[in-house]
C-alpha cells in the first residue's frame, strides 16, 4: 500500500515557562485545572511495590536545571502497559524545583517488559533543549540487565549513567547529566 | 507489537546544539543519540479521557476571567487537525497550549517583562482531539516578547503546544507562529530549524472561512505526529 507521507511537525524548545501550560497549579495559576496532570500516579488500590524516584538534571557546567519538566512512563508491577492496575496510568510529570532543580516521583516498581530489564522511560524538556530528550532508568539489582536489548547497544563505559542508585529502602536516585564526562545516554527511539 | 514508528528526522528537527540560541550551548548532549529498537515502552503511551477536561479548558478568553470579564486582545480561534505521517487523523490526542498575553507578558513568577499582566488571562488551555483528529480553542493573539539572548532579541508571537499521541515516542512539544510575522526569520529558536519548509510547517495560516464574524479571526494549524511503517529496525541504514 502506498501512503502519502507527511513530515513530523518539528520540535521547538518548551521554553522557561512550560509550567504555565503543563503544570499551571505549580506555576501559581490556580482555578483553571483542578490539579496538574501527572502530579499523582498512585491511588490506595494501586498494586505493586511503592518506590520513590528523585533526582536532578545538570547542564554542562554541572548547574542544576531549575526550569526543566520531567515526564516518566512505565509499565505496572506486572509489566503491563494498561489500565487494569487500578488507578495507575503509568505516566507522571514533575517540574524541577525552581530553586534547587530537584524533582520527585512516587510510583511503583515496574515489571519487566518485552524480554528486557525493568525500566522507567524519562522524557526531559526545558529552555535550551530543542528536542525532548529520551532516556531510561534501570534498577541496579535487575538480573536481566546484561541481556537487555537497549543496554547492549550502549558502550560499557556509559551504561552506568542509566542505572539508578538505591539511596534508601525503596528510594532511588537518578541524576541526569546533559553534557560532560558523566553525560547520560540519550536514545533515538 | 504494532509496526515501528518511522525514525525521527533529526535534520528536519532543530539542531540540539545551536549556539545562536545561547541556552542550547550547555543543555545539548555532546555524544550522539543511541539509536534503539522498538520496544513495548515506546509502543504504548498514556491515555487521557475527556473527563479530565473542564468546560472552559479550551477557552483562554474566559478560563481565568472574573465573572462577566474577558481577556484583552485580538480575539482568535485556533483550530486544525492532528495527523500522523501516513496522513491518518489522530483522535484522542491531548493537546496542551500556553502563551503570553496580548502584550507579550507571561503569567509566571520568573518573568518580569514590564508589559503588564492581564488580570483575566491565564495563558493556559487544553483539549483532546475528536474522532477525526480535529481540535479548536479560542484565545487572544499573543504579543511578541523580548528575551535575554542577544542584545536585542525578540520572540515572534507564538503559542506553545504539547501533544500526546498514542505512543510515548510520538511525544512532541513545539511552537506555533503566525503567517506573515517578520520576526520569524530573525528568531534564534526558529533558526535552529535549518529547513524553511519545516519552519513553514510551524506557521499557522489565517483562515477566513473559520472566523466568527464580528467576533474572532481564525488561524489554522495542523500538527503531524510520527507514523508507523513496516521497516524492521535491523534493515535500516545507519543514520537513517
Amino acid at each position: 500500500m502506498t501512503t502519502k507521507r507527511l513530515k513530523e511537525s518539528p520540535s521547538q524548545t518548551a521554553g522557561p515557562y512550560v509550567h504555565i501550560g503543563c503544570t499551571p497549579n505549580f506555576a501559581g495559576i490556580t482555578g483553571v485545572y483542578a490539579s496538574d496532570p501527572g502530579a499523582t500516579m498512585l491511588t490506595d488500590s494501586t498494586e505493586g511495590e511503592r518506590i520513590t524516584v528523585t533526582g536532578t538534571v545538570y547542564d554542562g557546567e554541572d548547574a542544576p536545571l531549575t526550569d526543566a519538566l520531567i515526564e516518566i512512563w512505565q509499565a505496572d508491577a506486572a509489566g503491563h502497559f494498561s489500565t487494569t492496575n487500578t488507578g495507575f496510568t503509568g505516566w507522571g510529570r514533575c517540574p524541577a524545583d525552581q530553586d534547587t532543580g530537584a524533582w520527585r516521583f512516587e510510583t511503583i516498581r515496574p515489571g519487566a517488559t518485552g524480554g528486557g530489564a525493568a525500566h522507567i522511560t524519562f522524557w526531559i524538556v526545558a529552555r535550551g533543549i530543542n528536542v525532548g530528550l529520551h532516556t531510561r532508568m534501570y534498577f541496579p539489582d535487575e538480573p536481566k540487565l546484561p541481556s537487555d536489548p537497549w543496554l547492549s547497544l550502549v558502550e560499557d563505559t556509559r551504561r552506568d549513567t542509566l542505572i539508578t542508585k538505591q539511596v534508601a529502602d525503596g528510594h532511588f536516585q537518578f541524576n541526569i547529566h546533559l553534557q560532560g564526562p558523566n553525560e547520560t545516554v540519550f536514545f533515538d527511539a | 507489537m504494532a509496526d515501528p514508528l518511522y525514525p525521527r528526522d533529526r535534520n528536519w528537527n532543530p539542531a540540539a546544539h545551536f549556539p545562536e540560541y545561547k541556552s542550547s550551548i550547555l543543555r545539548s548532549p555532546q555524544k550522539p543519540l543511541v539509536k534503539a529498537p522498538p520496544s513495548p515502552s515506546e509502543d504504548h503511551g498514556p491515555v487521557f479521557g475527556h473527563d479530565m477536561l473542564g468546560p472552559l479548558d479550551n477557552d483562554l478568553i474566559r478560563n481565568f476571567a472574573a465573572p462577566g470579564e474577558m481577556a484583552i486582545g485580538p480575539r482568535m480561534i485556533v483550530h486544525g487537525r492532528v495527523w500522523d505521517e501516513n496522513a491518518r487523523p489522530v483522535p484522542g490526542a491531548l493537546i496542551e497550549v500556553w502563551q503570553a498575553n496580548a502584550g507579550g507578558r507571561y503569567r509566571h513568577a520568573k518573568e518580569g517583562y514590564l508589559a503588564p499582566l492581564d488580570p483575566n488571562f491565564s495563558g493556559c488551555g487544553r483539549m483532546i482531539t475528536d474522532d477525526d483528529g480535529t481540535y479548536r480553542f479560542t484565545t487572544v493573539q499573543p504579543g511578541p516578547y523580548p528575551w535575554p539572548n542577544g542584545p536585542n532579541s525578540w520572540r515572534p508571537a507564538h503559542i506553545h503546544f504539547s501533544v500526546f499521541g498514542h505512543s510515548f515516542a510520538q511525544r512532541l512539544i513545539t511552537q506555533m507562529y503566525f503567517e506573515g510575522d517578520p520576526l520569524i526569520p530573525l528568531c534564534p529558536i526558529v533558526r535552529a530549524i535549518s529547513d524553511s519548509a519545516a519552519i513553514a510547517q510551524l506557521t499557522a495560516r489565517l483562515d477566513m472561512d473559520a472566523t466568527a464574524p464580528m467576533d474572532a479571526l481564525a488561524y489554522r494549524f495542523d500538527i503531524i505526529l510520527r507514523g508507523r511503517g513496516s521497516t524492521p529496525f535491523g534493515n535500516r541504514m545507519e543514520g537513517n
